[in-house]
């Protein structure tokens, strides 16, 4: 009897092992690669940025890359520039997007056609977006100076882009552009799964179509609205590469954000140290609102 | 809808059908313009720069562009690099979303938490120390080292997908399959995979985008001729050839092509997707 | 075919207790229902013998084998879903034929098997079909057909029938027992409706708060309920009950009225609870008053709704008083038909 027991035992404990590996095991490669890929470096970088380097060595200097970082007045307008770059693109991007989702939420002829087509721009190559609305902006082959000039936005058909006070809309715009259809996706399918009979319900309770909109849709769309939002102003503040081809952050630094800054500080000058205590600060910066947003989102969740 | 009259509607759907216009020119314009440069005649480029269609057309710059240039090499090296990592990802996100969609375990809310925030890493960051690794295990200037770094950039965003679209596959059906005879692997293999066979798709398809789009880890890692991805060889031929737009622009349509039609079979899986698995919150 | 037997089965989830120290023994053939309202713990414990869940403490063992530590696919076992889990990208014959097909059963051997079966159930000509194709009454027949095919030792059928409309509902009801009798597979069944209890089991196990309450075959738990838990839960309409004191060996409710009590030692001044079934209740020249609240005619007998002793009460009457909304009656019941429970523990008492 003792024998059956003890038996007994070492099965629950070898099922109750089983049972506690078993998810880890079907998580074990992505985590494997996230840590050896993404955390490990990122570690890394972050020991960089207490050391100087140079062309051949580098030394300690303790806090010293972030003393220089707050007397640095690039980095100042940079800041700004990025809040600016963010803002307006995710304003942009969002709104623009909502509106899509709603519309393709309506009945109407050649609906899936126009889904495929307006969600194209998502599938083209970053780098192909910046060239070509570089392209369009350029007054010797694009349409747009021409167009500006004609409706008076423009006294001479020249590219925003090479003009300090304009040259931001440029990537705003080619982001927005690529930027719309992810937010259209995902709002779109939210959007699809409120279930029909709260519409019909508020109808019959007289609800105007605004009513509806502001007292239902937005209401079940605020958890997905909150964690899209988040995730693309993660990107979109990040993201380098269409500035970087556009305007590689001129002219005269009016397109510099942080992330081209690091950029052109880590491989123009190359103080990786610098690059990469200006990128803990943004890494801060984004953690912090990141998690700002999951609180908002939990709260958003048990209201619903 | 009842209680509005006649012109309420007419209206209504004047200006549903005029919204739809205007996003559609917005979302076309720019891949428009570039196929219309792509086979503008050299003569006529400038002449007729801003009108709609030019008055002559030409293949030239494509022969031109895939004989004279090393784009074809290029395509194919984005080709196998977006492919690859599509199906690794795929792949290893599957494994990942199923652990996060059907198992209750310590640590869960925490594993979560770290796959959102590996979307905040900025780039820049862990960029040198990456080169840095990469150039000791002998991976710059090499497309496996490209194939790494896009597998860990995706995985998150594929976990989410994945798990998404396992939450709509019922957990009754992976238990009728264990008692039918599977193990929780067979159960997976022989019941959940075929019927997220689509989901698969859709994500195998992003991941092919997001990798075939990458830039800057390409400039960084990659010198040599042989080894360019498609991104990186148009970059270099803009500065290279700064004037030959019609070459650019037939090379652009080129790049344009295997993601678009990756993305119009993508697309309505990732709608019906997220919406189903968004159903179970 | 086995036998089945739980030994202080428990199951906690986090700090929640489910299943408390569950000991039940099922014999070779028989069919056993778990019944009890949702939460009781009757599908975790299917589940629990399924496999499907980890108990945290106990043994269960299907014919002589112990299964508490096995994967559900080793304990030869089949089981119907609610959702009846049909794979949805296969036809009908794979669906059936996916449990043999994963045994590695020669290919003649498995076309005998899903033909048997299907034409046991009607199914021949849905064998091309897909799940999508199908009704829900065929669907829970293929699902019925794929636990059969396989031959297993023991059934379990998790709420089986809750998808379906009534009248469907009391067909399969039927041809789920009929099968059954001509199988003779034991079969554990899992549901909230005391009708399909009643109606299926050999013995019904009640179930509330991860207990078990009863077992016994379904008249028994009808005639002699050990509780005043299992009293109300079997047997619709369910059972009147009046809070009474034992006065003189009777019981006198509220309002001062006594109804007599079979003969036993009964405690003077003790706090009852004494519960009627409604067909055990008669009009009558004495008893306790009653006003008549709603009458529903249901053919073969008449349903009466009345308010008496600050309660609503229930009358089953098989002739057809004629009785309208306010008339005042006296009730009264047999002393053999009363059933007596304590006021505290809720414990039969007679």
């Amino acid at each position: 009897m003792t024998a059956i027991t003890a038996d007994n035992l070492a099965l629950q404990r070898q099922a109750d092992r089983r049972r506690f590996l078993e998810p880890w095991l079907y998580l074990s490669p992505a985590l494997v690669i996230i840590v050896t890929v993404l955390v490990v470096p990122l570690i890394i970088g972050i020991s960089y940025s207490f050391r100087k380097f140079s062309a051949f060595r580098s030394e300690y200097v303790g806090l010293g890359q972030y003393r220089a970082m707050m007397v640095d007045p690039v980095l100042h307008d940079a800041l700004i520039n990025t809040l600016w770059w963010t803002v307006a693109s995710l304003a942009l991007q969002f709104f623009l997007g909502l509106g899509l989702a709603l519309l393709l939420n309506q009945p109407f002829h050649g609906r899936r056609l126009v889904q495929g087509l307006v969600f194209l721009p998502w599938a083209v190559p970053i780098f192909l977006t910046g060239l070509t609305w570089a392209w369009l902006f350029n007054p010797l082959i694009g349409p747009l100076p021409h167009v500006f000039h004609a409706i008076g936005l423009q006294s001479e058909p020249v590219t925003i882009l090479a003009d300090p006070s304009t040259a931001m809309w440029g990537p705003i715009i080619a982001n927005v552009w690529f930027g719309i259809p992810f937010f259209a996706i995902t709002l779109l399918a939210a959007r699809k799964s409120i279930p029909s009979e709260l519409y019909e319900a508020a109808s019959i309770d007289g609800a105007t179509a605004w009513q509806q909109f502001t007292k239902v849709t937005l209401p079940f769309l605020a958890p997905t609205i909150a964690i899209t939002v988040m995730l693309r102003t993660v990107w979109i503040a990040t993201f380098a590469d269409l500035i970087y081809v556009m305007t590689a952050g001129g002219p005269a630094g009016s397109t510099n954000t942080i992330a081209t800054y690091i950029y052109v500080s880590a491989f123009k000058s190359l103080d990786k140290g610098y690059a990469s205590a200006i990128a803990v600060l943004l890494l801060v910066l984004l953690i912090a609102y990141a998690l700002i947003v999951i609180q908002i989102r939990r709260a958003l969740l048990r209201d619903v | 809808m009842p209680g509005q009259s006649l012109l309420q509607r007419i209206l209504g759907q004047t200006g549903l059908y005029a919204a739809i216009a205007c996003y559609v020119i917005f979302a076309l314009l720019p891949i428009y313009w570039t196929i219309k440069i792509s086979v503008t005649p050299q003569d006529l480029l400038y002449s007729e720069g801003i009108k709609l269609w030019p008055s002559r057309m030409t293949l030239a710059n494509y022969t031109s562009v895939l004989k004279a240039t090393d784009f074809p090499r290029y395509f194919l090296n984005s080709f196998l690099v977006s492919v690859t990592t599509a199906v690794i990802v795929t792949v290893v996100a599957s494994f990942a979303g199923y652990a996060l969609s059907r198992f209750r375990f310590r640590g869960k809310a925490l594993v979560s938490l770290v796959l959102l925030l590996t979307q905040t890493f900025p780039l820049v960051m862990v960029i040198p120390p990456i080169y840095r690794i990469m150039g000791q295990l002998g991976l710059t200037d090499n497309l496996y080292g490209l194939i790494i770094i896009y597998t860990a950039f995706n995985i998150a965003f594929a976990t989410f997908l994945m798990q998404s679209f396992l939450d709509g596959v019922p957990k009754d059906l992976e238990e009728a399959a264990m008692i039918d005879g599977c193990t929780r692997f067979e159960a997976l293999r022989r019941v959940i995979m075929p019927l997220t066979l689509p989901g698969m798709g859709a994500t195998v398809a992003f991941v092919f985008t997001a990798a075939w789009s990458e830039l800057l880890f390409a400039l960084m890692l990659i010198n040599s001729e042989s080894q360019k991805t498609f991104s990186v060889g148009l970059l270099t031929f803009v500065s290279k050839f700064a004037v030959d737009w019609g070459q650019m622009m037939a090379a652009s349509v080129m790049a344009l092509i295997p993601v678009c039609l990756f993305f119009m079979f993508l697309q309505r899986y990732l709608v019906t997707g997220l919406t189903a698995g968004a159903v179970k919150g | 075919m086995a036998s089945v037997s739980l030994r202080n089965v428990h199951k906690k989830f986090g700090p929640i207790t489910v299943l408390e120290s569950i000991d039940l023994d099922i014999a070779d053939g028989e069919f056993v229902v778990l019944v009890g309202p949702s939460g009781c713990g009757k599908s975790t414990l299917l589940r629990s013998i399924a496999g499907l869940e980890a108990i945290n403490g106990g043994e269960i063992q299907i014919g002589d084998r112990p299964v508490t530590h096995m994967a559900p696919k080793d304990r030869d076992i089949a089981m119907v879903f609610q959702s009846y889990a049909l794979y949805p990208h296969m036809d009908v014959r794979r669906n059936m034929a996916f449990s043999l097909n994963l045994r590695k059963s020669p290919a003649a051997l498995i076309g005998e098997r899903v033909a048997e079966a299907s034409a046991k159930l009607g199914l021949n000509a849905l064998l091309d079909r897909l799940p999508k194709q199908l009704s829900g009454g065929q669907r829970q027949r293929v699902a019925m057909g794929r636990a059969i095919v396989r031959n297993p030792k023991v059934f379990l059928f998790d709420e089986p029938l809750s998808n379906l409309d009534a009248k469907l509902r009391a067909t399969m009801r039927t041809e789920i027992k009929a099968l059954h009798q001509s199988l003779k597979t034991t079969a554990i069944y899992v549901t909230h409706d005391q009708v399909e209890a009643m109606t299926m089991a050999n013995r019904i196990v009640v179930m509330s708060d991860g207990v078990i309450q009863q077992v016994g075959p379904p008249l028994e738990l009808y005639d002699r309920p050990a509780n005043m838990f299992v009293a109300g839960f079997i047997g619709s309409p369910t059972m009147n009950f009046f809070d009474a004191v034992i006065v003189r060996g009777a019981a006198r409710l509220a309002d001062g009225s006594l109804l007599p009590l079979a003969p036993a030692a009964w405690k003077e001044g003790r706090e009852i609870v004494i519960g009627i079934r409604p067909e055990h209740l008669h009009f009558a020249d004495q008893g306790f008053p009653a006003t008549v609240t709603v009458v529903e005619p249901l053919g073969m007998s008449t349903q009466v709704t009345l308010d008496a002793v600050e309660e609503r009460v229930t009358l089953l009457a098989l002739e057809r008083p004629q009785l309208s909304p306010g008339d005042r009656k006296y009730l009264t019941a047999k002393a053999a038909d009363i059933h007596v429970f304590d006021r505290v523990s809720g414990l039969r008492l007679n």
